[in-house]
């Protein structure tokens, strides 16, 4: 690690943009990802042409966690950008094989898995739920509807408001042109999935749809563990930062979904600001500042649009798994009053994903907040803690 | 209702919900104080090993008639406490440790407690996963593993005592006959002058892998180490769960405060782990995290009258899941003026005042 004047944690679109602006100014920078491949959840497997070609000077190592605040002994800058996992919200059949995140179905279709022919019902709520569902047509399935939990209404004020933004207005004309045709439906979301051994149907407000795979996307939660080992100051479940992305704690910088949820453009101009700051190019940095202030606003718009709906809270039975890594059910965890009770005494949370999947949802279900994170910042060989 | 109870139990610990249980089943009146969560004290951060002891007789009373209280309890146990009948094995690296592996067997069947040799050979049937060469080992079959705050809870619920959530800021303004401070490492706090230390423990829990630990493994380097009066030390001391997962441990430190993890005894104290288990570093770790063990200077803990109405409940360093459920009965005991079933007189507090 030493002989870098940066390292970047994180390879998607923020990382990216970090390492490849500082690299652009000589700095030698080292970019770290648990994921084999570089591109994060959005560009898996196909980082823009133009991005691949200006990381050609930056060092990538993928299938390498960062584990803890070890990292920062080197005493080099770090920009973090672990980017957002997806929030997923216990219904009944949430857990049938067939039933997946639609980022994640995202990311599967890119790297390979085969979707032709296959009834696809797509429900959640936000534009990625368009923009899957465009994928999924190019790809040959047939999306049977698209379930959106957000009402009218808000759905008018969001799109009225859009063209503010050239590059989703167009994107927007592009979804809209290629979804003709699929049956899009408002105040709309998932009560029950079915299946003997993998779905089959699924039961959306009034209504029934046969299916083959049930894509679900509620938005994302920011990847924060390593920020907050790192002692970077949160709030609202995101980590603070000032205008250059530097976060309280000294020596690290932040962009992308650990600051805010807000798409692409969002990321990279914060992942550009962090990585010129980091090395002290502050001028450039500033350049940039009223790019991003235009993806902040469209960022709050998106937010203000699509809140989650109260109905939500209502769905899981008292027989609904919760915690999947521990199998923790809906009525397990009634009694406790608080995120840690409910661990200590059920083990939810407690499994190998250490609650990144239920503390997310126990926090909308329930109000609890999990804070504690302790190394590693995600599960690792043991080895790993070996190395000092 | 607003009647003073006899007993007011300061720490939700698996301490406190012992003597909680104890003093209602003697016919007290008891309500206890926990300022956070029910056994999220040293009680969810220790190994949950129930062990017998031979360190002195003392300690080898107290841990052996608490084990057999744990025996008894375990048919009643909910699932939960994943109680886990898998003995310890105490490892021999060399020959002078085998000599212990001896000494320890004639103490323990001496005592009615029943031990089996391994030679080298057996231990390595026994446990594929330990490097070889080793010397050989002692197999305790009955010693247990439990998970400690299901049982506090537990022990809690079946007492059926009222619990106040509210941090107690001095004995004193506690309303009751007895109060006994089960506060653990934080004792000192609200009785000062007690000869209470924390003493720091990390350990690592990994991802489930069934079967790669068969018995609770301790190295018998473990006492030279862990008694060293002062320093930091690490041990070879890994330990089955019940779902499959295996907790490493383990680390000593007195003079550490704080609750993050010490990266570089951390380091120390899983490549220790990996001399005895090469393959332990290729198991996935999930979670490490550290507690604090109250110690004092003769390793025994305090039990019984302090000051005035003031009783303690303290003191049990690494030990204190093992002898949580005999400080119960002692301390009910006590308070009863029952004739208790093992001399008391070792664990008074009163043997520290000046
Ligand atoms: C036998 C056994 C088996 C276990 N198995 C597992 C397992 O399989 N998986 C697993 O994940 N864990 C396991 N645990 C460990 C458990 O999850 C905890 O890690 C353990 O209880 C130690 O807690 P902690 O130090 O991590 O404290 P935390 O769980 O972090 O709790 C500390 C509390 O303090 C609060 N807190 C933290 N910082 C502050 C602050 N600055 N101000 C105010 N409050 C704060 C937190 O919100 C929290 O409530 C096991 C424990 C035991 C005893
Ligand atoms: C790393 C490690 C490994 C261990 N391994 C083992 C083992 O294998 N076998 C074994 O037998 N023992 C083991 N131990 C020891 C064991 O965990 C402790 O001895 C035992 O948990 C002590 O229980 P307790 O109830 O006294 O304390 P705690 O569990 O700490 O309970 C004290 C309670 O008091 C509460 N409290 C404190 N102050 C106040 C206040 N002012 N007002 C209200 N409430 C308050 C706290 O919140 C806490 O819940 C280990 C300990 C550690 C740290």
């Amino acid at each position: 690690m030493t002989g870098f004047d940066l390292i970047v944690a994180g390879a998607g679109p923020a990382g990216i943009a970090a390492a490849c602006r500082a690299a652009e100014t000589g700095a030698k920078v080292l970019v770290l990802d648990n994921n084999p491949a570089a591109g994060g959840q959005i560009w898996r497997n196909d980082i823009p042409a133009l991005w691949a070609q200006r990381l050609s000077n930056v060092e990538v190592r993928g299938g390498c966690s960062v584990i803890d605040d070890s990292i920062l002994a080197h005493g080099v800058p770090i920009v973090l950008a672990t980017g957002a996992r997806e929030l997923f919200l216990p219904f009944p059949g949430w857990t049938l094989p067939g039933v997946t995140g639609v980022g994640g179905l995202q990311a599967l279709v890119k790297s390979g898995f085969e979707v032709r022919g296959k009834r696809v019902v797509l429900a959640g709520t936000g534009p990625l739920l368009l923009a899957v569902a465009s994928l999924l047509r190019k790809r040959g399935a047939s999306v049977t509807c698209i379930a959106e939990q957000a009402p009218r209404s808000a759905l008018l004020r969001f799109a009225t408001g859009l063209w503010r933004y050239p590059l989703k207005i167009a994107q927007g004309i592009e979804l809209g042109g290629s979804l003709l045709g699929v049956p899009y439906f408002t105040d709309c979301w998932v009560e029950e999935a079915y299946g003997r051994d993998r779905v089959e149907r699924v039961r959306l407000s009034g209504f029934e749809q046969d299916c083959d795979l049930l894509a679900i996307g509620y938005g994302l939660v920011p990847n924060t563990e390593l920020a907050t080992l790192l002692g970077c100051t949160l709030q609202d479940g995101f980590v603070t930062v000032d205008a250059m992305q530097k976060t309280w704690r000294e020596g690290v910088w932040a962009a992308g979904e650990l600051t805010g949820i807000g798409g692409v453009e969002r990321s990279l101009v914060e992942g550009e600001i962090a990585g010129l700051a980091a090395i002290g190019e502050l001028t450039e940095a500033r350049k940039l500042f009223s790019r991003r202030a235009a993806w902040h606003r469209f960022a709050s718009h998106l937010t203000g649009a699509f809140a989650l709906r109260p109905e939500l809270r209502a769905l899981p039975r008292p027989d609904t798994i919760v915690c999947r890594c521990e199998d923790i059910r809906y009525n397990d965890l009634t009694r406790w009053t608080s995120a840690r009770e409910a661990k200590l005494q059920t083990r939810c949370g407690m499994g190998l994903c250490q609650g990144r999947i239920c503390g997310a949802a126990n926090h909308f279900l329930f109000g609890w907040q999990d804070t504690s994170v302790r190394p590693p910042a995600s599960a690792a060989p043991v080895s790993d803690l070996m190395e000092s | 209702m607003s009647a003073v109870p006899d007993v007011a139990i300061v720490g939700g610990g698996i301490v406190g919900a012992a003597c909680a249980l104890e003093c209602k089943r003697a016919g007290l009146s008891v309500e206890v104080y926990e300022q956070s969560t029910v056994g999220g004290g040293a009680t969810a951060s220790g190994m949950g090993h129930v062990v017998v002891m031979d360190d002195s007789e003392a300690q080898f009373a107290l841990t052996h008639y608490s084990s057999t209280l744990w025996r008894e309890l375990a048919a009643e146990l909910p699932a939960a406490a994943e109680y886990l009948p898998c003995g310890t094995l105490w490892v021999a690296a060399d020959e002078e440790e085998m000599a212990e592996v001896h000494r320890k067997q004639s103490f323990y069947e001496a005592r009615g407690v029943p031990v089996e040799v391994l030679d080298a050979q057996q231990l390595a049937d026994a446990e594929p996963h330990l490097r070889t060469p080793l010397a050989g080992g002692l197999l305790v079959s009955g010693d247990c593993v439990v998970y400690p705050p299901v049982v506090a809870q537990w022990l809690l619920d079946q007492a059926g005592v009222t619990i106040h959530h509210q941090e107690i800021r001095a004995l004193a303004d506690v309303p009751a006959g007895i109060v006994v401070n089960a506060m653990g490492a934080a004792a000192p706090r609200l009785s000062p002058g007690i000869p209470v230390a924390p003493r720091k423990g990390h350990l690592v829990i990994t991802d489930r892998h069934p079967g790669f630990v068969r018995h609770q493994l301790i190295e018998l380097g473990y006492l030279k180490s862990a008694h060293s009066a002062s320093g930091d030390s690490v041990a070879f001391n890994v330990q089955p769960r019940k779902t499959g997962q295996i907790l490493i441990g383990s680390s000593r430190q007195y003079g550490a405060e704080h609750k993050e993890i010490d990266r570089e005894i951390l380091t120390r104290m899983l490549r220790r782990a990996a001399e005895y288990m090469p393959g332990i570093g290729a198991l996935t770790a999930i979670r490490t995290w550290t507690g604090f063990r109250a110690s004092t200077p003769d390793k025994l803990p305090l039990i019984g009258p302090w000051a005035g109405r003031e009783w303690l409940a303290t003191g049990h360093e690494g030990l204190g899941i093992t002898t949580s459920l005999a400080t119960g009965r002692l301390l009910a005991d006590l308070i009863t003026g029952r004739t208790p079933p093992i001399p008391a007189e070792p664990f008074l507090p009163l043997r520290c005042s000046p």
